[in-house]
């Protein structure tokens, strides 16, 4: 089961570039919460700072508290272990080209350490189930490598790879924005499902696809967080004129 | 219209380009001819002087014809086998600095340009420095020295080579891993290196072909040996060694084996360079974009 | 305005059907999450791992210095006796009454002779190579048909690769005796009233052929990397030339050569830099004589050659110290001309994606 996230006066910069200022919001557990706004608004670098990836490039710089669950994920842990509870799903399919399908998918636990072959067997089946694409792989599992595969599906085979270590988060930055309009709706449904079991943040510069799958959606804009609301009333009542500019297509 | 205003500048003109493009062409097959001569003169040279004896015996005593270089064979294959123990490791965790650590600092860049200067290195000069490290201490001349100094002479190559492979795997590949919560060590080795290791793996036998071929930073570290001598603390002999011994030495059945030699020498290097031309051409890294 | 749907979100929506498979596949689940936090953050071993990558890259670093500290004090001897004029001294030979410049038995030694012989062999393999590369990289680049390119550059690449050694023995058994029969006589009676050729060595070994034989060891530097920094030359450049309506040869001229000039230069150098190091090829066919001789069909000797000839048979201090000075020197010497040449082609490269060698 997921888990719930707390953000207080979150602020992040990349060398002296001030990404994001003061952002505090609740995330609630097993819903699915949209992030939208311009490019460059700091969505993306918000859901990083979640598992501690905006840190991995050497000039950025985060203050401010995360709690996951039970724990300050800033404070109480290191960013490996971290990283393990959320898992993440980036913008361009990023399979491991030099891997098979389904050492792709284990690959979370194997480079982990984990060595039981026959739980792992059951946790890619299960995995490649729940991301929708068992039926299509599932003949040749060790045959293909994961790039040899469409983007559609390189995308939910990093899905599934992100739900075999079995994460309490599922972090999405953009899923489908490089993807066509069937991969896309395939990896919708998916989200739909995926909710009942993880808590899911998913940046989006598409507002139908927020107002689709999630319960609620916060709007970002120049590195702030100009609203936090439930989806439905983001999209049809929006209580700050830029949301509303934004929204109805007036700029962005 | 040009021509018409100015015929003679235009016909100069004309002249001019047939005449380099005749020079570029002339150059291109002056540049090839001795290569072939090299190559034809090579095959038809060794390979009739090539055979089973070659391979398995030792040099024949002064004015006795046939014996063989398998000593400089055998000797050959255990100072490259040290000098892959000792370059490869230490080229690519050197590469791996470059690569994955040390992007964009200063110390990358120093550790760059060091390895660069170790490349320039003259090789009669790596085998000065080694004699005077090793040999001088030691007070014998011994094969464990020259195999230090092939392995050092390997260093660069592997290292730059590895650094270049690596910066072709793409940032998301990193990503995806450490987004796994893999450890970065793990991460490093399982996944960057491994996606690049056809790259890699080439750049070592690039180093290795080169350094095979190496004689001058032998001539006082393994200084050559006529009998069969496996013994790390003894000098021993090796095959470039052994061609330029008998090279300038006064005796034609002599100048036959160095032949051979030079032939199994450079199909050994061909043969590595054509499987790395190989591994290259298909894609170094196959599967990514 | 755009249209957009809104879904209606029910708190309790049937579960999914991967809900359904029970107990087992929940207890596997927390299975795999208490196994990942039982692993522990691996802080030690990555900056182990960290450390020992540092520790390869420092080495780099120990072992040019431990050459470079080995080198000078193995030649503080020499040095010290005699101090810079080392590098161009002679003396007068007491038996013979003549110039001589390195006498192992009277422990006597001047550079200068090598010097000579390592400058005249390298800029001869200049003179030579550099024309031919530029003429193969004009070739390879602009006018070759797609088919040739390939096999050529391949050809290049290979011989890139031929052992030193190989070298040196075409030459002594191929390309000596050209010279000796038919080459060095033809010269003598050409060129002999420039004193560049005389008549008085015939052997066929020498400058010359030093020469010939570094020549063709360095076009395959010059020429792929001339290449490169052609290559690197953007298209538009040469199609700006081409539509003021000039012909193949002024585009190459002024598109193409001019832009990659400094390139170019540094691929000369590089070559030069090799040139000045490599020993056996030079060794074998040099004639290893320490004298000084305008003749280019003279015997003489390199800094190279000197050491590969005599090292192992150098019983003195005094003898060892002044060959390790001469390593010493040419270290320095081919380490300067390297990094000038590096800077060069960097300053043409940069910015445009790096080409398989």
């Amino acid at each position: 089961m997921g888990v719930g996230i707390e953000v207080k006066n979150l602020n992040a910069w990349y060398g002296s570039n001030h990404t994001l200022q003061d952002i505090s919001l609740h995330i609630p557990a097993n819903h699915a919460t949209a992030l939208i706004g311009p490019s460059g608004c700091g969505k993306s670098t918000f859901v990083r700072c979640l598992n501690r990836m905006h840190e991995t490039n050497p000039i950025a710089r985060v203050t401010g508290t995360v709690r996951i669950g039970d724990r300050d994920i800033y404070e109480e842990a290191k960013p490996v272990e971290i990283r393990r509870r959320v898992g993440m799903v980036f913008q361009r399919p990023n399979p491991f080209p030099t891997m098979s399908i389904y050492d792709n998918v284990a690959a979370g636990l194997k480079l982990n350490g984990y060595s039981n072959r026959r739980a792992l067997d059951e946790i890619v089946e299960r995995s490649l189930r729940n991301s929708a694409l068992w039926d299509e792989v599932k003949d040749d599992l060790k045959k293909k490598s994961g790039a040899s595969l469409s983007g559609g599906q390189q995308q939910r085979l990093c899905i599934a790879r992100a739900l075999a270590v079995d994460p309490e988060v599922l972090l999405m930055d953009e899923p489908a924005s490089a993807l066509d309009p069937v991969s896309t709706s395939k990896i919708e449904d998916l989200i739909f499902q995926l909710k009942e079991q993880y808590t899911i943040v998913i940046v989006t510069h598409n507002m139908q696809q927020a107002a689709r799958v999630a319960e609620n959606t916060g709007f970002f804009l120049n590195g702030r967080l100009v609203e936090f609301e439930a989806t439905h009333k983001i999209f049809t009542n929006p209580s700050d004129k830029r949301t509303e500019d934004y929204i109805t297509g007036r700029f962005g | 219209m040009i021509s018409t205003r100015f015929p003679i500048r235009s016909r100069l003109r004309a002249v001019a380009d047939h005449a380099v493009t005749g020079l570029a062409v002339l150059a291109t097959l002056l540049v090839v001819t001795p290569l072939l001569t090299i190559f034809g003169y090579l095959l038809y040279k060794g390979a009739s002087s090539l055979n089973l004896a070659f391979f398995t015996k030792v040099p024949a005593p002064v004015g006795e014809l046939g014996g063989g270089m398998a000593n400089a064979i055998v000797g050959s294959a255990i100072m490259l086998g040290i000098a892959s123990l000792m370059g490869v490791p230490i080229g690519i965790g050197a590469g791996v600095y470059l690569a994955e650590f040390g992007r964009g600092t200063k110390l990358a860049h120093a550790v760059r340009f060091t390895a660069d200067v170790l490349n320039g290195v003259p090789s009669i000069v790596m085998g000065l420095a080694i004699y005077a490290l090793i040999v001088v201490p030691q007070h014998h001349f011994s094969g464990f020295a020259g195999g230090v100094a092939l392995g050092i002479m390997m260093i660069p190559t592997v290292c730059r080579t590895t650094e270049e492979m690596l910066l072709m795997v793409p940032h998301a590949v990193r990503e995806a891993a450490l987004g796994l919560g893999v450890p970065n060590w793990r991460s490093v080795l399982s996944i960057t290196v491994r996606t690049a290791s056809p790259g890699i793996i080439t750049g070592c036998m690039l180093a290795f072909a080169r350094v095979a071929g190496e004689t001058a930073p032998l001539l006082f570290t393994a200084l050559g040996n006529n009998y069969w001598s496996t013994s790390l603390n003894q000098p021993i002999s090796a095959l470039p060694l052994q061609i330029y011994v008998y090279a300038l030495s006064p005796y034609d059945d002599w100048h036959r084996l160095a032949w051979a030699g030079a032939l199994v020498l450079i199909v050994l290097i061909v043969l590595a360079v054509s499987l790395v031309r190989f591994v290259t051409s298909r894609g170094v890294l196959k599967g990514t974009s | 305005m755009p249209e957009i749907r809104i879904p209606e979100i029910s708190a309790h929506r049937p579960k999914a059907a991967t809900h359904d498979r029970g107990a087992a596949e929940t207890s596997l689940q927390s299975d795999v999450r208490r196994f990942l936090l039982s692993r522990g953050n691996s802080a030690w071993t990555d900056r182990g791992f960290h450390g020992l990558m540092v520790l390869c890259a420092l080495s780099i670093f120990g072992i040019v210095g431990l050459i470079v500290w080995q080198l000078i004090q193995r030649s503080q001897l020499s040095w010290h006796t005699f101090g810079f004029s080392f590098f161009f001294h002679s003396f007068m030979d007491p038996v013979t009454h003549t110039l001589s410049f390195w006498d192992p038995v009277n422990s006597q030694f001047s550079a200068l002779p090598f010097l000579y012989g390592t400058l005249v062999s390298s800029f001869l393999a200049l003179a030579i190579a550099v024309p031919l590369a530029v003429g193969v990289a004009i070739f390879l680049t602009e006018m070759c048909p797609r088919r040739l390119r390939a096999p050529l550059a391949f050809l290049t690449e290979l011989l890139a690769a031929i052992p030193s050694v190989i070298y040196g023995l075409w030459a002594m058994f191929i390309l000596v005796p050209l010279l000796r029969q038919y080459v060095n006589p033809r010269l003598v009676d050409w060129f002999g009233w420039t004193g560049l050729f005389n008549n008085d060595n015939p052997t066929g070994l020498g400058f010359l052929a030093a020469g010939i034989i570094l020549a063709i060891m360095i076009l395959p530097i010059i020429s792929s990397l001339t290449r490169e920094v052609m290559l690197a030359v953007p298209q538009s450049q040469r199609e700006a030339v081409l539509a003021l309506g000039a012909t193949r040869w002024e585009m190459i001229r002024m598109g193409v050569l001019r832009n990659a000039r400094i390139g170019i230069v540094g691929g000369i150098i590089l070559g030069l830099g090799r040139a000045l190091g490599e020993t056996m090829a030079v060794t074998m066919v040099i004639g290893n004589s320490p004298e000084i001789h305008r003749s280019l069909l003279s015997n003489g000797a390199s800094m190279s050659s000197v050491i590969a000839n005599e090292f192992t048979e150098a019983v003195s201090d005094m003898h060892v110290s002044a060959l390790i000075e001469i390593g010493l020197a040419l270290f320095f010497v081919t380490i300067i001309v390297n990094a000038f040449a590096q800077l060069l082609v960097w300053a043409v490269t940069r910015g445009t994606p790096a080409q398989t060698r």
